[in-house]
């Protein structure tokens, strides 16, 4: 029933953040967006069991690809008209209701796990075992140690690439 | 409610998958178009995650690991020759992306 809700939720997120990326103007907006889905695919992982892909996903995805995404972007972005009519005080409110909402929202978990300890002390051994990191770390460097080398060399030359290709002509 | 089965999520996966194809065919900012692909591969790592949980083997979380290092590589690589065509024309229209056609 709980995974029900979870699941409903995240899809709903997913699917709604994509049809953000792929509808909305503004490309920054795009991106922004794309963070949101990339994390909400994370959940997804967490609720399939597969934690060190979340952390990964996170990691690669809503850390490094987006960023990179970001620069370019804004780089590339030169034509855009300077946003004078952009309202900093409304912004700033904004900014000072999503902040309260946020402390209320892990005061709300504190007081929780204060008063229903045993929630906290169910869900400890399970991430003490190792669990799914181990697994897949296992099977990486044993039976697919040549595929994982091969990535390697993948993101190796992706990289000179990159650098080659972004070079400004000396 | 019906329980949550390995179903549901290959249909969220498919309909992700949608939403990235139709960003890829509609939008003609390169930028966008590969964020959508961006999107196509996660659907696809959402695919490879439900079965790793339904067959209880972790070979297909190992697949979607090597998955996202495929996408880092196409992202530097394709932001790369973003830069460098913008560069040159200063446009990022795929429209006007047509010197190599024959």
């Amino acid at each position: 029933m709980l995974e029900a809700i979870v699941f409903y939720t995240l899809a709903t997120f997913i699917l709604g953040f994509g049809v953000m990326v792929v509808t909305t103007k503004n490309p920054v907006h795009c991106v922004l967006f794309l963070v949101a889905n990339f994390l909400c695919v994370a959940m997804i992982y967490v609720l399939l069991a597969a934690e060190f892909l979340a952390v990964i996903q996170i990691l690669v995805y809503a850390g490094g690809i987006v960023v990179l995404y970001l620069f370019v972007v804004m780089l590339v972005n030169l034509r855009r008209p300077p946003d004078a009519q952009i309202d900093t005080r409304r912004q700033a409110r904004v900014g000072f209701v999503l902040a309260a909402l946020l402390l209320a929202e892990i005061s709300a978990i504190l007081m929780y796990s204060a008063v229903h300890p045993s929630s906290v002390a169910t869900i400890a051994p399970q991430v003490a075992s190792g669990g799914n990191t181990e697994t897949v770390g296992m099977l990486l460097y044993t039976d697919y140690l040549v595929p994982f080398e091969v990535a390697s060399m993948l993101l190796l030359v992706a990289m000179v690439g990159a650098i080659v290709l972004a070079r400004r002509e000396a | 409610m019906m329980p949550i089965t390995p179903y549901h999520y290959l249909v969220l996966a498919a309909a992700l998958f949608a939403i990235g194809l139709v960003g890829v065919m509609v939008r003609r900012n390169i930028i966008i178009v590969l964020m959508s692909i961006e999107l196509m591969l996660n659907a696809v790592n959402i695919n490879l995650a439900a079965f790793s949980y339904q067959l209880h083997d972790a070979a297909g979380q190992v697949f979607a690991i090597f998955i996202v290092a495929v996408a880092a590589a196409e992202a530097a690589v394709g932001l790369g020759i973003i830069l460098a065509f913008f560069r040159n024309k200063e446009t990022v229209n795929i429209d006007d992306m047509n010197i190599m056609r024959w």
